[in-house]
């Protein structure tokens, strides 16, 4: 797997709310001298002001799976576009896909899961979600898109902070916070952001799950501007409250959990529960992550799933002195925190 | 109507290998196909090779891009690309332009009709051109997944999510719709014009009954179809996607239903493309490990064309009209010329 896995084109996700700076990001990834080249699926043609052989309008159309799964749905576009692409492999190092800005990144995200052909060429590096720094607050509040876009988010690129002032900048970041506490944030003005910190990120890949380890520790403040509270959802206050300085909420629907336990796992109650987990939860997790530690086996195992879907594979072998700690994380609406934390506990072993 | 269940059994076999003459296309080749004496090898961008009877190689520049999709009626190949143009080669190796897209959308799909007509598409819109007729067009309820013509009069069938819109180009009537729900990608008539089978998204075919709309669900395999072939005289229809060829019956006026398919040529490998022999009950079979066989319908005997290679799938498989000679080519270009 791990050879198959280099040769597949990364894709990268863009989405963010209507007006946050997707274009001015995209236009900055196609003009600025990085010495790659990008193919574009973009959906709105004429926004992009280069001109590229390798800009590809789509219709975003979704499409359900035949499966039985109601949240199983692709972007039907997509698997065509990316199939014609393949034809021009050589051509281009990396494609990215610009959502609208009412889109749902979960079909998106999906049909690099579901689809054989596209999961065989190309694999999904992150979701990135460009927030406008003065109106997302509001959008949260009324706009169920913007938040499943933070929600989905392995990167959040917080823009346009200048037409903000510091306090409300906080205010803004807690609440995204309060949504996803595990993707990399970056405060920019007119997404000034360094193209490798969205680019590349490797946040779909097992191999390289690690890289998001940071976030799932409250590691403090002041680190590459990401003010973070990672120990997930331990409160049941629904108002803000201050904590280290930086005001702390709870999204009324969203919410994330992390679990870790440092006994290992035993795979034979595991897989089942998660599986079962996902399959009749999946309609309400977004997103999940896990880098685990099972008993008898001496290489961490790591898993990332969309909705119903799920994708896990033995990463390397536990290195020596290295703490065999399994993780998860969930980000979702209405999780059944108490249920999904006496699951978990049921699966370690005694 | 019913699912396989692919066994497995492996007998040893007859060899041709020694007699096929093979070909260095030195691109990756998608598809391909027989004008006159010719094997035309259709690239994966930019240009096709001409392989002519004495195995001379000449390339021809088609699209300034990529090569999406082709379609041939024996006296030329159409080809439609990313460049949003549309193009024919004929015998002679001549290029015309036959469309350009004004927005330059890609061309997506392409079908050609015996007495010359043709359509393609672009998104959700399928073209028809017919003689001296003036273009006509059909915006689908989304992106057109495959185009076919009927056998008989201008009839085209337009496959799109959730089913399969049939058109009379030059009718006013609006277009008659199948319904079954999901992604249609591909679609073709039974030669005797009683059926339809669409190829889905998911791992398997659709069907309609043509004279009164009963559906015929075709299940079981473990990938998607992308490669559907007639037998000589439309008796059977076999297809790719599983780990052996899997040719459902159509000889009957039921067609397939309430049938179990003829599972023939199992390997362990994946069925790449097939293509049946135009006159005999003789198909051609290619895999994901590169391998290919020649099957007899008739008993399932097997006569090995090309050992695996492990590496390249087979991409394309064609029959010249006489049916004395099978062209093959590997995802990777390596192709081969058999002469019967």
């Amino acid at each position: 797997m791990p050879d198959l896995t280099s040769q597949k084109i990364p894709v990268t996700v863009l989405t963010g709310y209507l007006g946050a700076g997707k274009t001015t990001l995209l236009n900055r990834i196609l003009s600025e001298n990085h010495g790659k080249k990008y193919a574009v699926i973009v959906n709105e043609f004429g926004e992009i002001g280069i001109d590229n052989d390798l800009i590809i309008g789509a219709d975003e159309e979704v499409f359900e799976m035949n499966n039985g799964c109601v949240c199983c749905t692709v972007r039907g576009d997509l698997v065509r576009i990316l199939e014609g692409l393949m034809k021009r492999k050589g051509k281009f190092d990396a494609i990215i896909v610009e959502t609208t800005g009412l889109a749902d990144p979960a079909p998106v995200a999906q049909t690099f899961f579901v689809d054989e052909d596209v999961q065989k060429n190309a694999r999904l590096d992150a979701v990135v979600t460009v927030a406008d720094a003065k109106w997302l607050s509001h959008r949260l509040k009324d706009a169920p898109e913007a938040k499943n876009q933070i929600a989905f988010a392995d990167v959040i690129v917080l823009n346009k902070t200048d037409l903000v002032s510091k306090a409300e900048l906080n205010e803004v970041e807690a609440r995204i916070r309060a949504i996803n506490p595990y993707a990399k944030l970056h405060r920019t003005e007119r997404c000034q952001v360094a193209l490798s910190d969205v680019l590349e990120r490797g946040a779909f890949d097992l191999d390289r799950i690690l890289e998001i380890e940071p976030e799932f520790l409250d590691a403090g403040d002041d680190h590459d501007h990401d003010h973070h509270h990672g120990h997930g959802h331990g409160h049941d206050h629904d108002h803000g409250h201050s904590h280290g300085g930086l005001k702390h909420y709870h999204d009324e629907d969203m919410q994330s959990l992390s679990l870790r336990s440092d006994k290992p796992l035993d795979a034979t109650k595991f897989m089942p529960w998660l599986q079962n987990l996902v399959a009749s939860e999946g309609q309400k997790i977004l997103r999940s992550k896990g880098i685990l530690a099972f008993s008898d086996d001496d290489d961490r195992y790591v898993f990332q799933g969309v909705h119903m879907m799920l994708e896990g594979d033995h990463q390397r072998a536990w290195k020596v002195g290295e703490a065999r700690e399994s993780r998860l994380v969930f980000i979702g609406r209405e999780l059944p925190e108490q249920a999904i934390r006496d699951g978990f506990e049921r699966c370690i072993t005694t | 109507m019913k699912e396989f269940d692919p066994g497995s059994n492996a007998a040893s076999i007859i060899s041709v290998t020694d007699r096929v003459r093979p070909v260095a296309i030195g691109m990756p080749v998608t598809s391909l196909y027989f004008l006159g004496d010719d094997a035309v090898f259709v690239g994966a961008e930019e240009n096709v090779a001409i392989v002519n009877a004495a195995g001379e190689i000449s390339r021809v520049a088609v699209h300034g891009g990529g090569i999406l999709c082709a379609a041939s009626d024996g006296a030329r190949i159409l080809m439609g690309g990313d460049d949003g143009k549309l193009v024919a080669l004929d015998a002679k190796g001549e290029v015309t332009l036959l469309a350009t897209d004004p927005k330059r959308r890609w061309i997506d799909n392409v079908a050609v009709h015996p007495d010359g007509a043709f359509a393609w598409s672009a998104g959700k819109t399928a073209f028809v051109r017919s003689g001296r007729a003036e273009e006509k067009s059909f915006d689908a309820p989304s992106t057109v997944g495959g185009l076919a013509f009927a056998p008989k009069g201008l009839r085209l069938a337009v496959a799109h999510y959730n089913g399969v819109s049939l058109w009379f180009p030059n009718m006013a009537a609006k277009p008659e719709v199948l319904e079954w729900a999901g992604s249609h990608l591909g679609v073709t008539f039974s030669p005797d014009n009683k059926f339809l089978v669409t190829a889905m998204h998911e791992p398997a075919l659709h069907g309609w009954r043509l004279a009164d709309i009963r559906h015929m669900r075709m299940t079981g395999y473990p990938g998607r179809v992308r490669s559907m072939s007639w037998s000589a005289g439309g008796k059977a229809l076999a297809t790719s996607g599983a780990d052996t060829v899997i040719m459902w019956p159509f000889a009957s006026k039921d067609g397939p239903m309430g049938k179990e398919p003829a599972m023939l040529a199992p390997l362990p490998a994946r069925v790449s493309v097939v293509a049946c022999h135009p006159k005999q009950d003789i198909l051609a079979a290619g895999y994901s490990d590169g391998t290919i066989l020649m099957v007899r319908l008739e008993d399932g005997a097997e006569i090995l064309v090309r050992r695996r290679n492990g590496t390249a799938p087979v991409a394309a498989l064609a029959w010249n009209s006489k049916g004395t000679q099978l062209a093959f080519a590997a995802e990777d270009g390596d192709a081969g010329l058999l002469e019967l």
